[in-house]
């Protein structure tokens, strides 16, 4: 059988993956996707922990993640749209009217 | 080498590479095809896991639903290619890429050490895990112990609702 | 009555109130100096009565101490507002208000027309108000109280015309003869200081009758009471102006005439040989101090005398002829004649305050001049001043049957039988000398012709300020006929009054009693022949000729020049004390240590905090991918501590 780790580790490295995206790429869109990358190693634990601990709990917590990363879709989508209606680019550094 | 171990490979390397591909390229579509093909190998993981629901969910809702919003929106905005990654690069890139590997070291480092005990015991799956992941299992738990969260989360989902749709509308002439 | 003595403090308090702060309202002058000699006067009556009370009383009995309030409890330290009447005290307090009010009537003529009359009034009785606390006190606190504060007079009085020029060694306005006064003054205090923090350590108190009580079980030659006593005696010679500190009396004389004659002459520098007269048990118990104090007094009184043998202002004169005189007085102590020395304070005080206001009244007339080379032939024209002038000055030589006569021959003979012959011989030197110089002075000043500018017009001083002189005078007279001693038939009142005072210091000096008169009578001619040499040599050589000075200038050369210049010890003084300290103070504390270094620490901080700020901001920089790379350097260090401890 596989132990555990294998499945933390990986979940470990997407999630770094991810970081590397936010902190590296300059269009909101790919950061965006990027922390849905991280959301998902998330999952990944999670879900492995319930498995290998017998508890249903993980995966519920997995159904509750998946909902508020959803709307958080929704709503951060919303945002990219209407910020391109103001200033017709999502790259973060020229969205910049915040910066000393 | 038993074959769990090796879908359990391929999948993960699928997903591995599959991320680090999306954070790199420069057509935001090319990311955003990388990034359902990196759900789908979670999905296949999942399932390995014995995690039927949330797996076909993941697809469903994650590939099927949330990249398909993605997708939609780089079209609407008609987004070009980005500069090649290499030549975005700069000093405090390279700075934050070190801080981020520094961090995976840890983290495994951590799960190495610290887990320590607990972990060294959970060679195999649960005998549970099977009967837990199936939908009937899932509906039962939900709505009898979560279903003040469950709820919660339709409230949530509904402001989210409203929210997109006042955020993204067109302002009256 | 001596439950009153709290009323004695308080009138010159009341005074100094009054006219320090409604003295500007009231612009009548007269009443202003009602108020302040009043207050002087009333103390006096206090005091008088008080005297006459305990003149009833048995000897062993008369000491008595009124407490007013706690003034300090701190731990062991306790110390309380608490006077001591004794027969010691209440001589002194007399002196010091009976002389103090004769000085403040007279003050109301010097001082007329001056536009801070008012702050005149309010200082002397703020000085009255610290001296009668420092002859009054029960313990060495409010003793220093006073000492302090007397020396805080002395500075506001010699400043008094702050905007006027006065002449001295490095020395261009009133204010720096002041500023002299204080910190030449503060040295001494400082001494003092020292030795009232060591009597604590050693009693425990600082209450004097319970410091000579347990003085009475130490031995003669302790240590600690030796440097007690040392340090005690230093504080004495900045207030009584003794060798190394006697520098700022002759430049005090910057200060209006009353003040020399008041503070300078009768009852400031006289703190000094009060403390001494004061802590008799202890010195008697240190006869390494005792010596030093001879040696001192002996000293001083030659060298001042022959000092003011040279010197041509008239209150220079006066103002050596004072050092001198306290030098034989701390002569006395040294030897242990503590009421010899007492008794010269109180002759001293009548004779040299009349010299003094006499000399006021003489500069008033002659429009502030005091060179006594331009004056002369004054003997018509101010009667009254010229002969209280003459008998004080034949007091202060020593003829009998004057008070001076008594005091100072009282101190030749202790000085002699107690002390060395070598003592004798300085003394009797010092005496001749005086002898001299005040009739020297006395003759350019009043007798021969005239030497005096055209358009000044001399007269004599008015009522005011010749009633006081003419009271002097007569104190000069009468005052030394309560000190005839023994060899000549009297009972030397004073020494009986004051031998209950004096009774532990005798008994630890051990000294022999005197019965052979022949030496005493014998040094009591000595005096009187060195008296009249003094004054037939001072009048004759100056009758002849006033300008003799030029003549002896020539023929001693070197040796008038060294006494003119008062032996360079100002000038002495002022390249190896206060020159080194000025350029210290100016290059090293100032430039280096209050500019770089304090400047610096206090910029330093400021600068500090401006650029740690200027580094610190880059955390805030607006770009909200810094703050996500910050958030993974944080988890990196959480996990890193978690690991790794």
């Amino acid at each position: 059988m596989i132990p555990v780790h294998y499945y933390l580790i990986l979940s470990a490295v997407m999630f770094i993956t991810g970081v590397v995206g936010v902190l590296t790429r300059r269009n909101a869109i790919i950061i965006f996707m990027s922390i849905e990358l991280m959301l998902n190693s998330v999952n990944l634990t999670f879900v492995a922990f319930s498995s290998y601990l017998g508890n249903e709990a993980g995966q519920m917590f997995v159904f509750f993640v998946m909902a508020v990363a959803a709307a958080e879709a929704a709503v951060g989508l919303a945002i990219v749209i209407a910020i391109f209606r103001n200033t017709q680019t999502i790259n973060i550094n020229q969205v910049n009217i915040l910066k000393w | 080498m038993s074959s769990e171990l090796i879908v359990f490979l391929v999948l993960a390397a699928v997903s591995v590479l599959s991320g680090i591909l999306m954070i790199t390229r420069a057509n935001p579509v090319q990311s955003a095809l990388f990034l359902i093909l990196n759900f789908i190998a979670l999905a296949g993981i999942y399932l390995t896991l014995h995690a039927q629901f949330v797996a076909v969910i993941q697809v469903l809702v994650y590939a099927g639903a949330i990249m398909v919003l993605v997708l939609f929106v780089i079209m609407l905005l008609n987004l070009q290619d980005e500069d090649p990654l290499r030549e975005q690069f700069r000093k405090k890139h390279y700075a934050s890429l070190l801080v981020a590997l520094l961090a995976l070291v840890l983290i495994v480092q951590s799960i190495a050490w610290m887990g320590g005990d607990t972990l060294a015991g959970m060679t195999a799956q649960s005998p549970l895990a099977l009967a837990n992941g199936t939908v009937e299992r899932i509906g039962d738990v939900l709505f009898t112990s979560y279903v003040f969260p469950f709820l919660l989360t339709s409230i949530l989902l509904l402001a989210a609702m409203l929210g997109a749709v006042v955020l993204a509308k067109k302002r009256f002439p | 009555m001596h439950q009153y003595v709290g009323l004695i403090v308080l009138f010159p308090l009341i005074g100094l109130l009054v006219n320090g702060l409604l003295g500007r309202k009231i612009k009548n002058e007269t009443i202003v100096g009602i108020i302040g000699s009043g207050a002087v006067g009333l103390s006096f009556l206090v005091a008088a009565a008080i005297f006459i009370e305990m003149l009833g009383m048995p000897a062993d009995g008369r000491s008595q101490t009124v407490t007013l309030f706690t003034w300090i409890a701190a731990g062991s330290l306790k110390v309380s507002a608490s006077y001591l009447v004794d027969q010691l005290s209440i001589l002194m307090t007399l002196v010091v208000t009976g002389v103090g009010f004769l000085i403040h009537i007279y003050s109301i003529g010097y001082m007329h027309g001056d536009r801070g009359f008012w702050r005149f009034f309010t200082y002397l009785n703020l000085f009255i108000f610290a001296m009668l606390n420092l002859v009054l006190a029960d313990n060495y606190l409010l003793m220093f109280l006073g000492w302090e504060g007397v020396g805080l007079c002395s500075y506001l009085l010699i400043g008094f015309w702050y905007d006027r020029k006065f002449e001295g060694v490095k020395i261009t306005w009133t204010g720096d003869a002041a500023n002299k006064a204080f910190w030449v003054n503060r040295i001494g205090d400082f001494a003092f200081m020292i030795g009232m923090f060591l009597i604590f350590r050693e009693f425990g108190t600082l209450t004097f009758n319970e410091v000579m009580g347990d003085a009475e079980t130490l031995a003669v030659g302790n240590s600690t009471v030796f440097w007690i006593t040392l340090l005690l005696f230093l504080g004495a010679t900045g207030k009584s102006a003794q060798i190394p500190l006697f520098v700022w009396l002759p430049d005090a004389m910057a200060g209006p005439t009353p003040v020399s004659a008041l503070i300078h002459a009768a009852t400031m520098v006289t703190a000094g040989v009060y403390m001494v007269a004061r802590n008799s048990a202890l010195y008697a118990l240190a006869p390494d101090t005792m010596t030093v104090v001879a040696i001192g007094g002996a000293m001083t009184a030659i060298m001042a005398a022959s000092i003011g043998i040279a010197q041509n202002d008239i209150k220079k004169v006066l103002a050596y002829s004072t050092v001198s005189q306290l030098g034989f007085m701390f002569l006395a102590l040294g030897v242990g004649a503590f009421t010899a020395a007492i008794f010269h304070v109180m002759t001293h005080a009548f004779f040299k305050a009349c010299l003094f206001l006499g000399s006021g009244s003489v500069i008033h007339a002659m429009h502030e001049e005091q060179d006594i080379r331009h004056m002369g032939g004054l003997k018509k024209i101010m009667p009254y001043t010229y002969w209280t002038f003459l008998i004080s000055s034949f007091a202060i030589a020593g003829f009998p049957p004057l008070s001076g006569f008594f005091s100072k021959d009282e101190i030749l003979w202790k000085a002699f039988a107690d002390g060395s012959a070598v003592f004798w011989f300085i003394g009797a030197a010092a005496a001749l000398m005086t002898a001299f110089y005040m009739f020297r002075m006395v003759t350019l000043t009043f007798e021969g012709e005239p030497r005096w500018a055209k358009d000044k017009h001399p007269h004599e001083s008015p009522a005011t300020m010749t009633l006081p002189l003419v009271v002097l005078a007569a104190l000069a007279v009468i005052g030394g006929f309560v000190g005839v001693p023994a060899a000549l038939g009297g009972g030397n009142a004073i020494e009986q009054w004051l031998h209950p005072v004096f009774v532990q210091a005798h008994h630890s000096l051990a000294l022999p009693a005197h019965h052979d008169h022949a030496t005493e009578y014998l040094l009591m001619a000595i005096s009187v022949a060195i008296g009249v040499t003094g004054f037939w040599f001072g009048r004759s050589v100056f009758l002849k000729n006033p300008d003799a000075d030029r003549t002896i200038a020539a023929k001693t050369g070197v040796l008038y020049r060294l006494l003119a210049n008062k032996y360079y010890v100002d000038d002495a003084y002022h390249a190896t004390v206060v020159n080194p300290i000025v350029k210290t103070s100016d290059r090293f504390l100032f430039g280096i240590f209050d500019v770089r270094i304090i400047d610096g620490a206090v910029n330093g901080l400021a600068k500090t905090t401006g650029w740690v700020s200027s580094m610190l901001r880059y955390l805030q920089t607006g770009v909200v991918q810094n703050y996500a790379a910050l958030v993974v350097v944080g988890i990196v260090v959480i996990l890193g501590i978690l690991i790794f401890t």
